[in-house]
């Protein structure tokens, strides 16, 4: 099960938080500096995984930009890790060749499609056209 | 496709953190109408200003008498949420959050929902207000409302949520009429529901309908079902048994499609990958499919995926391949869970040996993690050793250290006798320059490797003092403690520690383990080297001294006991000694231990004479064998579930003697029991013992044809006896002529007894002899026996024995005490069943409410539950409860039942041979004066036996 997502960029600032289980406010600052201690350590000769407190992180990174997801030590890390792709290509598909400002000024749209994707810490749709398509309805402008 | 360079970075402006929150450090949109108009000077203060300025803004916006349209609204709480997730707190705005959500319009409806899943609180009027919104949008028939009522309440999953929904979503989870996307959202929400608190999403008729969900025409529905299926099978494995075929003839499809049926749901030619990863996972709930059709079928899939990994790629992308081997990789999980299928297991380890050469570090490092599973089956343990010389290859060449910490742990999981040596020798090498963060791990492998699988001690010794050289630091207490151990139990290699110590002990640094090994050997064996004119005994004081002014206070406390063996051991040093000993700085050292030490020595070496010397300073008696202190700490380190897979008992039977060939020596021991009977117990019980079954196995009180016949006064000796259950100390018989009383500690799988035997009479006992038979498997070992059991009692006096017990396995019948005497001349005989039963051997265990429902539902098959229901013999007093289960052995544990009237317990049963998982629950029932009793443990004869004394004891 995934414990929480973050998509952090290179100087550890949070562009992305998910969480799937209870934690309070200072946890989860701890928990965001940990990762970002931990994964951008590693580089690309490393594995995509590192051991984490009770959990492992399964992690990619997109340029600037780190997408992590915590599961727990015995879920499946290469399906993660290929889910975390799948995720990165329907918001480039959505954004148009996404980059981290439309995470930053369309979080509500990210939330939404993390929300189609992944529910209750498990995998919830992993097709491309349905999950982008599902918000379809009066188009999703700008408040 | 997406690749590195389609996510641009972004230079954004620098803004200082506040308040430790979820996203911080954003720069302001100036969509939003907040610009960011601060530079790199004065951020803090100009961002706060700027914010303070747009909350005051929208706070006029929502308390101005014009009411707001919903776009504005929607607006503005959009920015409140923004200026949230900067890290700023909002206390505002909720209500018109709340009012969002009965908007018809989908964006201003997400805003909201999105701003209650954002900033929940149990706040009293809103939750109520919500639950209504979320309501209303469940009923609404329009699958995009329902689906973001329904993510709201998987996002916030709060009980309030859970007891106002957890029945309609089963109802919308299988409806015909529900849109497949609604589906998909019910199943998972309803999951964390159950997650959160299953006592509110009980079983019902829908159970059977969402295991019919597997064969949904809509792939996503089943992604979101299979979850959900795999963790209510969890609890209830028989009601969801169908799900077996169904899951089987789902993969089956999918595994044999082409590579395009799927359309959206393949990805790069891999036909759904994630719902096949799923699937696998979900049949490893189960043991292999009973019938025979499915079986073959699943085996058939197996195989394909097997084979599958042979064909060429369909693409060169790394998607391709990592989305493939996912299927794979789980694949081998099954195989290896079924654990039963031989050759499956050995084309598995075959495939994983291929990618132990990956050039994807990913893929090696997975393959090495699978692998050490693979090595504890009996069926693949060979497979796997034939890949040692790339595992150590890969400890010495991976830059990864998480990779070579896998190689390590393959390593020792592959390790048998045949290639300890190899292994072994790697690990010490590897040592050498091995990263910080897992030397102490190696540390403790090696010396659990070399201590197991030695068959020379002297290699042993020698393995032990090379791990000290190297890694001094890493060497735990545990780890020298046990050198000392071996070394004490087997004289044969005695001699050669010595020299090997004292040869190291040469080296101009060496690490003060080394010097406290090196002291405590040479105290006790030094004189086994003695002759060596290189190593006479001013030599070896010389050199042990030479190290003594570098060490802790520790070391010197050691270090002077061993000067005062060498007194005993070499009295021409005694001079020397002494005078080291009376040297200030000895007997005024600061340190109270020290001062004491030396001040003690000093005088023992000049008062006593050398008889006296000779005993208080004899060589020390061996130790009790038990299990390894080591492995314990590996188990530790590791958490128990990594533990079992380490302690590969399974696959070679001879490994249950832990501690390497270490047989216990009771004829070696010091004080020797002065009753040929008492040492000869384990081998043969003495013939006059009546046999154990006599009486149903209740007490036995037979007095032979004494004239002196005299009843138990007090309770029953039943009595007595069941209520040891949950006591340790008090008097287990009594009668006219002699009381038995008895105080006991037990830890882990051992234990000590007292046995204090009082004459009542003014007549001394003659030939009072009493002997422990034991039925069961529980090794009792005499220890010793004070000279007052020769055999005569005195009037009115007490004697002692005290019992070393060790638990070997869990056994259900107690050892028996068989006591025997002359009283006035006539010989009585009595045989009680002693206080020992397995619960003794419990470890309270501490887990949190979610681990315990989780364990409790591994133990699910009937055979690990025993039951009870009974009457209350006693008063039912809740603290007395507590008091007994405590004492019974479990620990409490609180918050977990939902019913506070009922008690939980968890704890483990420890065996030298096994360790047996308790789970406990009480449920008493005051108005019936019932109580009920339920046990799950692992083994069946262990969970009725605990359920039977327990019970007994309310």
């Amino acid at each position: 099960m995934i414990r929480f997502i973050l998509i952090q960029n290179r100087a550890g600032k949070t562009r992305l938080a998910k969480w799937y289980m209870q934690f309070d406010d200072d946890e989860k600052q701890k928990l965001i500096e940990e990762v970002h201690a931990v994964v951008t350590v590693r580089d690309a000769k490393h594995t995509n995984f590192v051991e984490f407190r009770n959990f492992k992180i399964i992690y990619r990174r997109y340029a600037g930009l780190y997408f992590c997801i915590c599961v727990d030590v015995n879920d499946n890390n290469l399906a993660y890790l290929e889910a975390i792709h799948n995720f990165v290509e329907v918001l480039n598909e959505y954004f148009h060749n996404v980059c981290e400002l439309d995470l930053v000024f369309n979080f509500y749209k990210v939330y939404t499609v993390v929300d189609e994707m992944f529910l209750a810490g498990e995998i919830r749709e992993t097709s491309q056209t349905k999950a982008r398509g599902q918000p379809s309805s009066p188009s999703l402008s700008r408040p | 496709m997406v690749t590195m360079e389609v996510l641009r970075t972004c230079s954004d402006g620098q803004i200082k953190r506040r308040r430790p929150g979820a996203v911080a450090h954003i720069c302001i949109p100036s969509t939003l109408g907040v610009s960011c108009d601060c530079t790199t000077a004065l951020y803090k203060e100009a961002e706060i200003k700027r914010i303070n300025k747009e909350l005051a803004n929208i706070r006029s916006k929502f308390k101005g008498d014009k009411a707001l349209d919903g776009y504005s609204k929607k607006k503005y709480v959009c920015k409140l949420l923004f200026i949230f997730l900067l890290g700023h707190d909002i206390d505002f705005g909720h209500m018109e959050a709340v009012n969002l959500l009965s908007s018809n319009k989908y964006t201003e409806k997400q805003i909201g929902y999105l701003f209650i899943s954002v900033l929940v609180n149990s706040n009293s009027e809103l939750i109520r207000l919500i639950n209504n919104a979320i309501k209303n949008d469940l009923a609404s028939r329009n699958p995009t409302f329902m689906c973001l009522a329904l993510h709201c309440i998987a996002n916030v999953g709060s009980r309030e949520m859970g007891e106002a929904f957890a029945a309609d979503i089963p109802r919308i989870l299988v409806a015909g009429d529900s849109m497949d996307s609604v589906k998909q959202s019910a199943a998972l929400c309803l999951l964390r529901l159950y997650k959160a608190s299953p006592d509110l999403v009980p079983m019902g008729e829908w159970t059977a309908r969402v295991v019919h969900l597997l064969n949904d025409q809509h792939m996503g529905v089943v992604t979101a079902a299979v979850s959900l299926i795999t963790c209510l099978c969890k609890k209830n494995p028989d009601d969801f048994k169908t799900c077996i075929s169904l899951a089987v003839s789902r993969l089956s499809r999918i595994v044999s499609s082409a590579s395009t049926d799927l359309q959206d749901y393949t990805y790069y030619f891999v036909p759904a990958p994630w719902l096949s990863v799923k699937l696998l996972r979900l049949l490893q709930s189960y043991p292999p499919p009973e019938d025979a059709a499915v079986k073959g079928r699943l085996v058939e899939c197996l195989e394909t995926v097997l084979n599958k990994a042979q064909e060429p790629p369909k693409s060169k992308k790394v998607q391709h391949s990592n989305a493939k081997n996912a299927i794979l990789f789980e694949t081998i999980s099954l195989i290896i869970h079924y654990d039963s299928e031989p050759n499956l297991l050995v084309r598995a380890c075959n495939q994983l040996g291929q990618f132990l050469q990956h050039r994807e570090t990913n893929l090696r490092y997975l393959a090495l993690e699978s692998m050490c599973t693979l090595a504890s089956s009996e069926f693949s343990h060979e497979a796997v050793k034939t890949h040692i010389d790339t595992v150590i290859n890969a400890l010495k060449t991976e830059r990864d250290v998480s990779v070579r910490q896998r190689a390590a742990d393959l390593l020792y999981a592959m390790c048998d006798r045949s290639n300890a040596k190899q292994i072994v020798s790697e690990m010490l090498r590897y040592l050498e320059t091995a990263d910080y963060a897992i030397r102490e791990e190696i540390v403790l492998k090696v010396a659990i490797l070399a201590e197991k699988y030695a068959v020379d001690y002297s290699w042993y010794v020698d393995t032990i003092l090379n791990l000290i050289r190297i890694a001094g630091d890493y060497v735990s207490e545990e780890v020298w403690y046990r050198v000392l151990q071996i070394v004490t139990n087997r004289d044969d290699v005695q001699g050669y520690a010595a020299k090997t110590v004292f040869e190291a002990l040469q080296a101009p640094a060496c690490h003060e383990n080394m010097v406290k090994v090196g002291g405590y050997i040479l105290g006790e064996f030094g004189n086994l080297i003695a002759g060596d004119p290189r190593s006479s005994p001013p030599v070896q004081f010389s050199l042990l001294h030479s190290k003594f002014h570098l060490c802790s206070v520790a070391t010197r406390a050691l270090l002077l006991s061993t000067y005062i063996k060498f007194i005993n051991l070499f009295p021409e040093t005694k001079a020397t000694i002494q005078g080291v000993l009376r040297a200030g700085s000895q007997l005024r050292n600061a340190d109270v231990e020290l001062q004491q030490r030396a001040v003690e020595y000093l005088t023992l070496s000049s008062v006593a004479s050398t008889d006296v010397l000779a005993t208080v300073l004899e060589e020390m008696p061996p130790f009790p064998e038990r299990e390894s202190s080591i492995l314990a700490k590996l188990k530790r380190k590791k958490g128990p579930g990594a533990a079992s897979a380490l302690d590969d008992g399974r696959r070679d039977p001879s490994s249950n003697d832990i501690n390497g060939g270490v047989e216990p020596t009771p004829s070696t021991v010091s004080t020797p029991s002065p009753s040929a009977d008492l040492l000869g117990l384990r081998a043969a019980p003495p013939p006059a013992a009546p046999p154990a079954s006599a009486g149903a196995g209740n007490l036995l009180v037979d007095v032979f044809d004494g004239p002196a016949a005299q009843p138990s006064l007090g309770p029953t000796p039943e009595e007595a006896f069941l209520r040891f259950v949950c006591k340790n100390n008090g008097v287990l018989f009594e009668n006219q002529l002699l009381q038995i009383g008895v105080k006991s500690e037990f830890r882990q799988n051992l234990g000590r007894m007292y046995l204090f035997y009082g004459n009542k009479t003014s007549v001394q006992f003659q030939n009072f002899s009493p002997t422990v038979v034991h039925p069961g498997d529980l090794q009792t070992h005499i220890l010793s026996a004070p000279p007052a059991l020769r055999s005569q009692v005195d009037g009115g006096a007490q004697v002692q024995q005290v019992l070393n017990i060790e638990c070997l396995r869990d056994f259900l019948t107690p050892p028996l005490l068989s006591v025997r005497f002359r009283y006035g001349g006539a010989p009585q005989a009595l045989t009680l069943k002693l206080p020992v039963t397995i619960n003794k051997f419990f470890q309270p265990t501490e887990m949190a409410a979610q681990d315990f429902f989780q364990r409790w539902k591994q133990l699910s098959l009937p055979q690990q539950e025993a039951q009870k229901i009974f009457k209350a013999n006693h008063p039912m007093d809740a603290e007395v409860t507590k008091a007994k289960l405590l004492g019974f052995g479990s620990a409490l544990l609180d918050n977990v039942d939902p019913n506070p009237e009922n008690f939980v317990g968890a704890g483990i049963i420890q065996t030298k041979a096994l360790q047996v998982g308790c789970l406990l629950r009480l449920e008493p029932n005051a108005q019936a004066q019932m109580y009920r009793l339920t046990l799950r443990t692992s083994k069946e004869p262990v969970s009725r036996h605990l359920c039977e004394l327990l019970a007994q004891q309310f």
